[in-house]
């Protein structure tokens, strides 16, 4: 019988061409979310896109949404990764109300938390220092955020 | 933060903890060790939702009625569940699940709980975890759940397995539905509803839809799958599709039935399908017979055909003794 070509890095990820996965192995899963007001989603689309071309279900929420129900979605949908696209210039407002949410639900330390977007770098550190786990700035190749999710996951 | 224990899990499911449902939920999706466990634990609590699938093509507005439905039955009071299902690409195993930009007012409900999910090579419109996930649901005490398939159309049928009602939502101008939806999907549709019943060809759709439901056959005891117009966007209709959804429910409690038979024909007629391509076709491709007959057709000493009924004949034969 013909054997399907299976690319090296879906082979690795223990995945057939029908998508199905070997039983007890987990799929990451991301969420990509824009808080505030600002009204343009590219990058967070482009960022989606790969991160499901590198196999990861991505869940994505649309534009405009609350830090309350950003981190409401990561609990329902049960998260590795939350991806914060923000180009508004708010994140020094945003940012700490998702990290005090995160830390009211539990979730705070177990779910990796990633802001995306243009930010200065005194900002990023003072972010780091909040709790974000890391600030990815504007033209970050997407194979970079992909490596990084991958070795940093909390859950195993 | 500590991982969550199975025992924990449940304890959380039945109080109705977002944070273990979810976990639940993911526990059956990666087939971990502790989901059987998790499952036969909430088993003796699930029955008591309704559960209602929601299939039909991608773009007739599965889930902008499903908020709408959502709202309506919160409006008397009910807890509603949704898992949406999306589809798992093929080639790299991810996903784009996107159903919940249409239902974002919905996260902050406290009496809601949306659940997207990939299908991960599953057959059928729906996820090999979705029924398990509609358990774990009604197991919270979510009164009513709401399973959105990945709308393939024909194809989406395992839906029906796991619903008490099935919704299937067509729109107006989406081409040779109405023809697709002879082949199969209509025997497990409990209600049609045409959806963007605001557009102009709309009435069509309904004749279309009444002309072939004229010469489909129903017994006087069967149950008849109404038509109702909604319009999603504005909520037209929705509140007369609950009340027939609220109408089948009562007519198959009444009966004590679980699904119709002609659903269950389908429904057969598909797990059969599987098996035999999933199980039965392996085992007749990794034979040495199926190498024998390979090299016997390349020789031009046997047909294509021939070839296949070699390999079929010990099978039929078996299947000829059953029956």
């Amino acid at each position: 019988m013909l054997k399907p070509h299976v690319p090296p890095e879906v082979a690795v990820m223990d995945v057939s061409l029908t998508g199905k996965r070997k039983a007890g192995a987990r799929r990451i899963r991301v969420l990509i979310a824009k808080p505030g007001l600002n009204s343009h989603d590219r990058g967070a689309k482009v960022v989606a896109r790969a991160l499901r071309d590198a196999g990861m279900e991505v869940i994505y929420t649309g534009l405009r949404q609350t830090p309350e129900q950003i981190v409401e979605t990561a609990v329902q949908e049960d998260v590795d990764v939350i991806g914060l696209s923000i180009l508004s210039g708010a994140h020094m407002t945003w940012v700490p109300r998702v990290i005090d949410l995160m830390k009211e639900k539990g979730i705070f330390g177990e779910v990796l938390l990633l802001v995306g977007g243009i930010i200065p770098e005194d900002d990023a550190k003072a972010l780091k220092e909040m709790g974000v786990d890391e600030v990815f700035g504007p033209g970050t190749p997407t194979d970079e955020v992909i490596k990084y999710i991958r070795e940093n996951l909390r859950r195993g | 933060m500590k991982p969550l224990k199975a025992e924990q899990i449940v304890e959380g499911v039945v109080k109705g903890d977002k944070r273990a449902i979810a976990r639940a939920i993911s526990l059956i999706e990666d087939g971990a060790p502790e989901a059987s466990e998790v499952l036969s634990a909430l088993e003796p609590l699930t029955g008591r939702a309704h559960v209602i699938g929601v299939t039909g093509a991608t773009g007739a507005g599965k889930s902008t009625l499903i908020h709408k439905l959502v709202q309506a039955y919160r409006r008397r009071g009910l807890r509603v569940g949704v898992v949406a299902v999306d589809p798992t690409s093929p080639f790299t195993g991810g996903a784009f699940l996107g159903d919940r930009v249409r239902m974002q007012d919905l996260a902050l409900d406290e009496g809601v709980f949306i659940r997207s999910m990939a299908t991960r090579g599953g057959l059928g419109g729906i996820s090999d975890a979705t029924g398990g996930a509609v358990k774990v649901l009604d197991a919270a005490g979510f009164d009513v759940i709401l399973v959105e398939t990945v709308g393939a159309g024909q194809l989406d049928v395992a839906v029906a397995g796991i619903s008490h009602t099935v919704l299937l939502v067509l729109a107006p101008g989406l081409g040779d539905e109405i023809q697709a939806i002879k082949a199969g999907i209509m025997e497990i549709a409990d209600i049609f509803v045409v959806n963007k019943a605001d557009r102009p060809n709309a009435d069509q759709t309904v004749m279309d839809l009444m002309s072939v439901l004229e010469v489909s056959t129903y017994n006087p005891s069967d149950w008849r799958p109404p038509i109702v117009k909604t319009v999603a966007l504005t909520g037209e209709g929705v509140e007369e599709l609950v009340e027939q959804i609220e109408r089948h429910r009562a007519f198959m409690a009444e009966r004590g039935i679980r699904f119709s038979e002609r659903k269950v024909r389908v429904l057969l007629l598909e797990a059969l399908r599987r098996a035999v391509v999933g199980e039965v076709l392996p085992m007749l491709t990794n034979s040495a017979k199926f190498d024998a007959a390979v090299q016997l057709v390349a020789r031009g000493q046997l047909s294509v055909e021939a070839g296949a009924d070699l390999l079929l004949s010990p099978l039929k034969q078996a299947l000829r003794g059953v029956a």
